[in-house]
């Protein structure tokens, strides 16, 4: 099924008046670059209530199914409508989590009554998710959680704990992964997987300090957590397939996400109009020709990107070796992001170390906050060099790395 | 339909069935008739390609993709020739199709009728052109030009000389640059016309290509042989703009070409009891020609969706630069990764990388000629600065 390119004109010509009406004014204070960074009350009712009110308007989730609070319609739609938030550079939809990954996950998996439980508070950001899948000793080795699960009747008792918990203090459900039987041939098959609620006994999250300063992430202790059986997704034991899947809308591999933008976009355009401004040599920075070289290399890259998107999606030209732009998106991105705030300080001369705080800082300081913030991406998720073992075995069918 | 829903987007790629038929044929033809063992052979003799394999390609309509279909050809355009030359690429398949191509595209943008009706027909069923563009100086920008015709009554008096045309020793026709009157002009002038000893063999670094210099002092050819049909300068553009857009497209096969030569060998040698490519160090380098290669494919599919061989560069309508743009890109970024996965090649092949027998020096002597003609990396980048910043 598809939209004809005037209902298409149509839709965009009224989402985009839609944001241009809606769009929240500047709060007076540094907003975070994602749900990672989300490190204050006052951020989080910002963009808690900034998701609601795009959700009420019915542009989040457009093309999920209409019994559980989506839209019921043609992805194209949120395609445009999420297209529209880059473009407008609104703030992100904070509920990342579950809009990205939960949502699909359970929508694909979960019974009904999961599905009525959660899908609409996801989109409502009534109840705003957390995802447990990292551990103190175990960060890219997913496969090696020890969080322990044990069944008691008809229950799970959760001892153990989980890092890097994004919005950690503030959600009301984690999806965890958890050890529930430790006598198995490999690590991979004591695994169970649970939609769980945060806010009950036993769980304890503990904020952690970014490099950047800020709060963002915690430690989520469990201790003799109780929860009843119907918490598992899929089936106990088979964890680890369930991780696999939610790894795939993580990485957006697989489609069915709600959509929306998820994180501060940044753009070279931006790092351009910087580079009119900083001064080299006593000139505009932009007329250096190094600089305008490398300027040049970050546009390429990123309409490289851009393209790539657009490339995946017609099977002639992605035959070769499937899966390669969508398992390498990650790792590209990232990186990209990465350099870019990193080359953006560069062009601000001896202003570049100027900080987050400083009455001086160029643009209050995000770039620099930007480059530290963009570790999240090239780290969380399994680092860039864990994404190149998988690339390489994968995509390329190289052995497996000892 | 993708190809339906790219159209109702006007996406920024657009890859139609006939691309798609052209470029499996292409795969098939090119893996079968180009072996790298053929490939080797052909580095010794005269052509770059034989006339029969040649005469095989004329039959398969491929030389008059881009020629309209009045003139023989079928009338698609060079987004076509595109899906056509980069499987070549992938095999290290040498040829006079780029040349002859590009040959017709001027003679359809700058000749008059006559010329049109004489020339698109045979270049569409088999005859040969070279483009004799570049000159002593090495200088990219084809405008510079010290080649000169000077009108005698009915005849031009050229001189001066071209370098790097290549397959002129095959070549029935050629396509000529030279200052006239201190303007660049584009003339045509036939193989039967050259003087024995006008053209020279060149020893260039890419050995499947078949370069020659030609020197044109004290040669004579009737003064209809200019192409006046249209601004020359523009042309030119256009014509430097088209050579990139198919060397993108070889670049990127060859790119392919060569991550697989060397993926062969990294999951078939063993060193320290495992296959090499389990080691992150060659792994994870792989992984960087992969995604160089991918951005390089998607800048030259959106560039062959864009580009169109004109003579108003002018910015008509609003597409101005746009396909310059889209071109260069996509010729900076194929040079990159192509250099990078075949320089990677020969280190990954150790001791082996390091002799004639490695099939992995082909590559990156091919990768080094394409970049170097043309514009290199730098080269592209430094015009776009121009044009987008």
């Amino acid at each position: 099924m598809s939209i004809s390119p005037q209902e298409k004109a149509e839709f965009q010509a009224e989402v985009s008046a839609w944001f241009t009406e809606n769009r929240p004014a500047d709060p007076g204070y540094l907003l975070p670059q994602s749900f990672m960074e989300v490190g204050t009350d006052q951020q989080f009712d910002f963009l808690r209530t900034w998701q609601r009110k795009v959700y009420d308007a019915g542009y989040l989730g457009m093309a999920w199914p209409k019994e559980y609070g989506g839209g019921g319609k043609d992805q194209a739609f949120q395609d445009i409508a999420t297209a529209e938030m880059v473009a407008q550079k609104v703030p992100f939809m904070t509920n990342t989590i579950g809009l990205s990954w939960a949502g699909p996950l359970i929508l694909n998996m979960g019974p009904d009554a999961q599905k009525e439980a959660y899908i609409k508070r996801i989109l409502s950001a009534e109840d705003i998710w957390c995802q447990g899948f990292s551990e103190p000793d175990h960060g890219s080795d997913l496969g090696n959680a020890q969080l322990r699960a044990v069944r008691d009747g008809d229950e799970f008792v959760l001892n153990g704990s989980k890092i890097w918990t994004s919005l950690g203090s503030y959600a009301d459900f984690m999806i965890l992964l958890a050890r529930s039987n430790t006598e198995t041939n490999t690590k991979y098959e004591g695994l169970s997987y649970f939609l769980i609620p945060m806010k009950i006994p036993g769980i304890d999250p503990v904020p952690i300090k970014k490099l950047t300063g800020e709060f963002g992430f915690t430690q989520t202790f469990f201790d003799n957590v109780r929860v009843p059986d119907s918490c598992l997704i899929g089936e106990e034991g088979k964890g680890w397939q369930v991780a696999m899947k939610t790894l795939t809308f993580e990485r957006a591999v697989s489609g069915g996400q709600a959509g929306g933008v998820h994180s501060m976009q940044v753009s070279t355009d931006e790092v351009v109009e910087m580079a009119r401004h900083a001064m080299r040599d006593g000139h505009p920075a932009i007329e250096d020709a190094i600089v305008r070289d490398q300027l040049v290399a970050f546009m390429m890259e990123e309409r490289g990107l851009d393209l790539n998107n657009q490339r995946d999606k017609i099977p002639g030209l992605a035959s070769e070796w499937p899966g390669s732009i969508a398992m390498a998106r990650k790792l590209t991105n990232s990186e990209w992001r990465r350099r870019l705030n990193q080359f953006a300080m560069t062009l601000q001369g001896a202003n570049a170390s100027r900080y987050v705080g400083d009455d001086g800082a160029i643009d209050g300081g995000r770039w620099q906050r930007g480059y530290f913030n963009a570790f999240s991406g090239t780290i969380g998720g399994g680092t860039s060099q864990v994404q190149k073992n998988i690339v390489g075995e994968r995509v390329l069918g190289l052995p497996k790395s000892e | 339909m993708p190809e339906q829903n790219a159209r109702i987007e006007q996406a920024d790629i657009l890859f139609t069935d006939e691309q798609g038929q052209l470029m499996e044929i292409a795969q098939s033809f090119s893996a079968n008739k180009s072996p790298i063992a053929s490939v080797r052979q052909q580095m010794t003799a005269d052509g770059s390609i034989e006339r029969d394999l040649w005469a095989e390609i004329a039959a398969l309509g491929w030389l008059g993709v881009a020629i309209p279909e009045e003139y023989g050809g079928s009338g698609l355009g060079l987004g076509e020739v595109v899906s056509i030359v980069e499987p070549m690429g992938r095999n290290l398949f040498s040829s006079p199709l780029i040349a002859t191509t590009l040959a017709a595209q001027v003679i359809l943008a700058v000749g008059d009728d006559d010329q049109k009706s004489q020339w698109l027909p045979q270049l569409a069923g088999g005859s040969i052109a070279a483009l004799a563009l570049s000159e002593a100086h090495g200088d990219w920008d084809l405008s510079n030009l010290t080649c000169t015709a000077t009108v005698d009554g009915d005849s031009l008096r050229l001189g001066g000389g071209k370098t790097f045309v290549t397959d002129a020793g095959l070549a029935d026709l050629f396509v000529l640059s030279v200052a006239m009157d201190g303007a660049p002009a584009l003339l045509l002038v036939e193989a039967s016309d050259l003087p024995d000893g006008a053209l020279r063999r060149e020893v260039v670094i890419d050995e499947t290509r078949r370069s020659y210099g030609l020197n044109l002092d004290g040669l004579s050819v009737p003064r209809a042989n200019l192409l006046t049909g249209g601004d020359a300068s523009a042309c030119l553009k256009s014509l430097h703009l088209a050579t990139c857009l198919l060397y993108a497209a070889e670049m990127c096969g060859g790119t392919a070409g060569v991550i697989n030569v060397t993926l062969e060998y990294l999951t078939t040698r063993r060193q320290f009891d495992h296959f090499i490519g389990a080691y992150q160090a060659l792994k994870h380098p792989m992984v960087d020609a992969l995604t160089g290669l991918d951005a390089a494919r998607s800048h030259l599919y959106h560039a062959a969706t864009i580009f169109e061989f004109g003579t108003d560069r002018s910015g008509q309508g609003g597409h101005g630069s746009r396909d310059e743009v889209a071109v260069r890109m996509a010729k900076a970024q194929a040079a990159d990764a192509f250099a990078f996965a075949s320089d990677r090649a020969i280190q990954f092949h150790g001791a082996f990388g390091f002799t004639y027998e490695c099939d992995a020096q082909l590559f990156r002597r091919r990768a080094l000629w394409c970049e170097q003609q043309h514009g290199d990396s730098q080269h592209h980048r430094k015009h776009l600065a121009g044009l987008l910043l």
